[in-house]
């Protein structure tokens, strides 16, 4: 590098040199994040299993609702995981193919999680980083609504919406939606506050930038490292929170499932000896959540190198 | 017998982007109750030279070479041997006096702590003395304010409360590392002067680490250039300052604007200071030098020691502009 | 000649509440900046100085803007900056622009160079056709001294003074008439603050721009700046032409602040007189009544805690705020 006047004259062909590509702290810390072990095999564990969710239908022998009646009353022998009969994970106590059913609930399970933390990173990141850079009173209104919000014990009033207007999948998302970003926008006005008081900011605001263009290409752009990794703590914790509902019986309507209310049914069974009917489940959602925290760790040693 | 030698001192630092080579065969001496500042900008590796003889240098820090204190070779000590000597001979105050002052402990615990530990004194004793030193460095009501805690003092009086701290033991060996950088000029200037007291009362040998030529001038005896982690040269501050025989010096001297004289136009050096894990093969400075010979690039000067000076240059010195 | 910016009895004060008061609670007034005036023409650089704590950095902002001042005015080009419509604003914005001190904080660390240095021209000439804001900003780079292919390198890739030179450059590209500086170089290493400081002074004169230049080393202010203005504690304690404030200041402050300033020369250190300032900055929620110089004032009298002083004009555009005033050679001058 040349930084000096008299070095850039002197090397007059320095013009027409090609334009150097920058290493963005993206690429930075995605050169981190690939370089930590656990992050990346939780990485590839969590692809196989949204891939396990997305395609393993096409291998399932059965409709996920098909009752094989075959079986019925003899489900302890019968009904047991096999790749002769199809049932590769055996069937639940109704009689319905166990795979199948893991598959939809795995998907169900994995979209709770990501559009709970979609809504989270959209709706609270905007949320806490307008409220954080108008600051004042603008501020104070916002984050009173969001404590009010929060001091509504959500759980209650989720199984009162899922009982009044019944089960259905719909309810659950808004629910989910409803409570996700509580957090995430208090996070990212806090983050907001450290930001804006930075310089470059300032020199945005003194050259005139519309403060809706300050907040996306300034403030925005500099709180994602930690939404990001917020994020991916997220989305366990709303799976968690979605087989918490399912376990209770009241999160998704038969015949759709989810990890939740497979694991519940699975309880019920397990002391009968059809072990397969929780274990498989289990695997699967034990699998997910860890793969999520550790891609979290991840992406938090890379996006603040600082912090370790 | 000097007070400290160091001899030879390397400092290796392992990242993740290869080894970085912070100081590269550091030879210094500083004689009882001498002054020497160590001058560089960013990068020269003299605050790591200091840390490499405190035996504080970061996890993934390295040090090899030599540095006697008393006859006594610090980098082969282990951490209980170093405790004790970093405790009673020698002691280092840093930039920002936050980093060594606990901001959930009283000053006066603080203090105290120090001296029942190596002293064996008392708590009450160890109060008094306390207090007795916070006078020494007029810290006004010592005696009121050393219940206080540390980020209840200004800056300028945090930095007094370290150099008191550091005195405690009555060390002979105080090494400085940018003690006023933070600072206002006037408190600056009080500290200066504060520190210079200290020397004569106590006969307290200082190493200044410092960027600033300005406090150097005033202040030491001894002045050693440092670029790249390598010596450029040393020697009396007087003959240092009037008559620079590295083109570096000579040139840090004219690229600051003096207050006593109407400049037109600073002279600068060109380009930035050197990034340590890409070292030039040869002199550190010859990317950045005015008065670059052929061989500075491929090979790198030696040492020349004349009684009281030395150079690292292939210039000779009359041609040093 | 009309100045370019006329400062009149600016203040700036700040609410600042003690934690955990209730919200009604009236809250305390922090005088950052009290009854600043000063003018500033065309092509001229003012230099301000003060300790951290001074008021420095507020009053550049209020002159940009971006602190509202809570009582005087600030005329720019004759036009008052509080009642601007908001069309005047928006050319006052493109004409003022902003340098800082940390170079790194003051880019965003996820926009390339290149959209760093555009931001200012993309804002204000929104309609500019993509190739010739590239061209602008690659003329632009190359003009301070960096070069133009990497425009699309980030912040982090480049050292502390190539920073400050996109800043200069972001600064630069709508061609404004006053360009304010934060303490500028006083985050840069010595040998890349000459660069810094030469690459201003050229950029200054060559493009005929007026520059306010805000530091606390009085040397740095002295060299680049044609007049000097000493803050203390938010208030004008002298101001004069720089040659003339440091060779023979007449403010007891100013004579304490030129005295502490190290010289790098040993012979020169040793010999001079040392009248050393005790004590520090007073808290500016409390300053001092009368003179807020007087706690650590070495000529303090009765009087002084008693009558503000007001800055008085003892010829050759030079005003002192102190009644006791006298002119001290506090440098040998041998230059």
């Amino acid at each position: 590098m040349f930084p000096n006047r008299a070095a850039v004259e002197g090397v007059g062909e320095a013009m027409e040199l090609a334009e150097v590509k920058g290493r963005s702290l993206w690429a930075d810390a995605r050169t981190r994040f690939f370089r930590n072990r656990a992050a990346v095999v939780s990485l590839i564990m969590l692809m196989l299993v949204a891939g396990f969710a997305l395609f393993g239908g096409a291998f399932a022998e059965y409709e996920n609702d098909f009752v094989d009646f075959s079986l019925i009353g003899s489900n302890a022998y019968k009904g047991v995981p096999s790749v002769e009969t199809g049932h590769y994970f055996g069937t639940d106590s109704n009689g319905r193919d166990l795979f199948a059913r893991t598959v939809q609930g795995t998907g169900i399970s994995l979209m709770v999680g990501v559009v709970g933390a979609l809504v989270a990173v959209i709706v609270g990141t905007l949320y806490g980083a307008t409220a954080g850079y108008y600051g004042g009173r603008v501020d104070g209104l916002m984050m009173r609504i969001v404590d009010v919000l929060m001091s509504i014990p959500f759980m209650f009033v989720l199984i009162l919406m899922l009982v009044i207007f019944g089960r259905s999948i719909f309810m659950l998302f808004l629910g989910i939606g409803l409570i996700s970003w509580l957090d995430m926008a208090r996070i990212a006005r806090g983050q907001t506050l450290t930001i804006k008081n930075k310089e470059f900011v300032e020199v945005a605001v003194a050259t005139g930038v519309h403060p809706v263009k300050i907040i996306l290409r300034h403030i925005v752009p500099n709180l994602l490292g930690i939404v990001i990794v917020y994020a991916t703590l997220l989305v366990p914790n709303m799976i968690i929170f979605e087989s918490f509902i399912s376990f209770l019986g009241l999160g998704v309507q038969e015949p759709a499932t989810s990890l939740g209310a497979l694991i519940n049914e699975g309880s019920r069974t397990m002391q009968f000896g059809y072990y397969w009917q929780i274990a498989y489940p289990l695997f699967f959602f034990v699998v997910t959540i860890f793969a999520f925290f550790f891609v979290g760790d991840g992406l938090r040693d890379a996006l603040d190198p600082k912090d370790r | 017998m000097s007070l400290l030698e160091i001899e030879d001192l390397r400092v290796t630092f392992t990242t993740a982007d290869g080894d970085v080579n912070a100081v590269n065969g550091l030879c210094l001496n500083i004689d009882k109750g001498e002054t020497l500042a160590i001058v560089g900008e960013s990068g020269s590796g003299k605050s790591q030279t200091a840390f490499a003889a405190m035996g504080l240098l970061a996890k993934n820090g390295r040090a090899t070479g030599q540095a006697r204190f008393d006859g006594q070779d610090l980098l082969a000590m282990n951490t209980r041997q170093l405790n004790k000597i970093r405790s009673k001979d020698m002691a280092m105050i840093f930039q920002d006096p936050m980093t060594s002052l606990n901001p959930y402990l009283r000053v006066s615990d603080q203090m105290a702590e120090v001296l029942m530990l190596h002293q064996g004194l008392g708590k009450s004793a160890a109060v008094t003395e306390a207090v007795r030193m916070l006078d020494a460095v007029r810290i006004p009501d010592a005696r009121a304010r050393v219940t206080m805690f540390p980020h209840e003092f200004s800056g300028g009086m945090r930095q007094r409360i370290m150099i008191a701290m550091s005195l405690l033991c009555q060390p002979r060996l105080l090494i400085a590392d940018e003690p006023t950088t933070a600072l206002d000029v006037t408190v600056q200037a009080q500290i200066m002067q504060l520190l210079g007291d200290i020397r004569q009362e106590f006969g307290t040998a200082i190493i200044l680490i410092t960027h600033d030529l300005g406090i150097v001038a005033g202040f030491c005896d001894r002045t050693l250039v440092m670029y790249g982690g390598q010596i450029m040269e040393e020697g009396p501050t007087d003959d240092i300052f009037a008559d620079p025989s590295h083109p570096y010096t000579s040139g840090l001297l004219k690229a600051v604007p003096r207050l006593d004289q109407a400049t037109e136009e600073l002279a600068t050096i060109a380009g930035e200071p050197p990034d340590m894990s890409r070292l030039p093969a040869g002199c550190p400075f010859s990317p950045r030098c005015a008065q670059v010979l052929d061989n500075c690039r491929t090979e790198r000067p030696s040492l020349d020691v004349t009684p009281d000076r030395r150079r690292a240059c292939h210039l000779p010195v009359q041609e040093v502009a | 000649m009309e100045p370019l910016l006329s400062v009149r009895n600016l203040s700036v004060t700040f609410d600042v509440r003690k934690p955990g008061s209730w919200p009604w609670t009236p809250p305390r007034k922090l005088h950052a900046v009290s009854e600043v005036s000063f003018d500033l023409q065309p092509g001229e650089c003012l230099g301000i100085v003060g300790e951290s704590g001074s008021g420095k950095s507020t009053l550049a902002r209020a002159v940009v803007g971006t602190i509202p001042s809570s009582d005087g005015n600030i005329m720019f080009e004759g036009h008052d900056l509080a009642n601007m419509y908001p069309k005047q604003r928006r050319v006052h914005r493109r004409d003022v622009q902003m340098i800082f001190q940390d170079p790194l904080a003051a880019l965003n660390p996820r926009m390339t160079v290149g959209e760093i240095i555009a931001e200012p021209l993309v804002t204000h000439e929104p309609g500019t056709p993509r190739a010739e804001v590239k061209k602008r900003v690659r003329e632009l780079m190359e003009r301070v001294g960096l070069l133009p292919n990497l425009i699309n390198r980030y912040p982090h890739e480049f050292s502390g003074g190539q920073c400050q030179r996109i800043g200069i450059a972001r600064a630069l590209i709508l061609k404004p008439k006053l360009i304010i500086c934060d303490e500028p170089v006083s985050a840069l290493d010595v040998s890349v603050q000459a660069q810094v400081i030469n690459l201003l002074m050229e950029l200054q004169r060559d493009m005929g721009l007026s520059m306010i230049f805000i530091a606390h080393d009085l040397s740095v202010v002295k060299h680049i700046s044609d007049r000097t203005l000493v803050l203390y504690l938010g208030r004008v304690m002298e101001t004069a032409e720089s040659e003339k404030l440091t060779t023979r200041p007449e403010h007891p402050y100013s004579q304490a602040l030129i005295a502490s300033v190290p010289i790098p020369d040993p012979v020169l250190e040793r010999a001079r007189p040392r009248p050393i300032l005790e004590g520090e900055l007073p808290s500016p929620l409390s300053p001092p009544s009368g003179c807020v110089f007087r706690t650590r004032c070495p000529k303090a009298q009765t009087s002084c805690a008693e009558v503000k002083p007001m800055l008085e004009d003892i010829g050759g555009n030079h005003l002192v705020a102190c009644p006791f005033h006298e002119a001290e050679e506090v440098l040998a001058v041998n230059g």
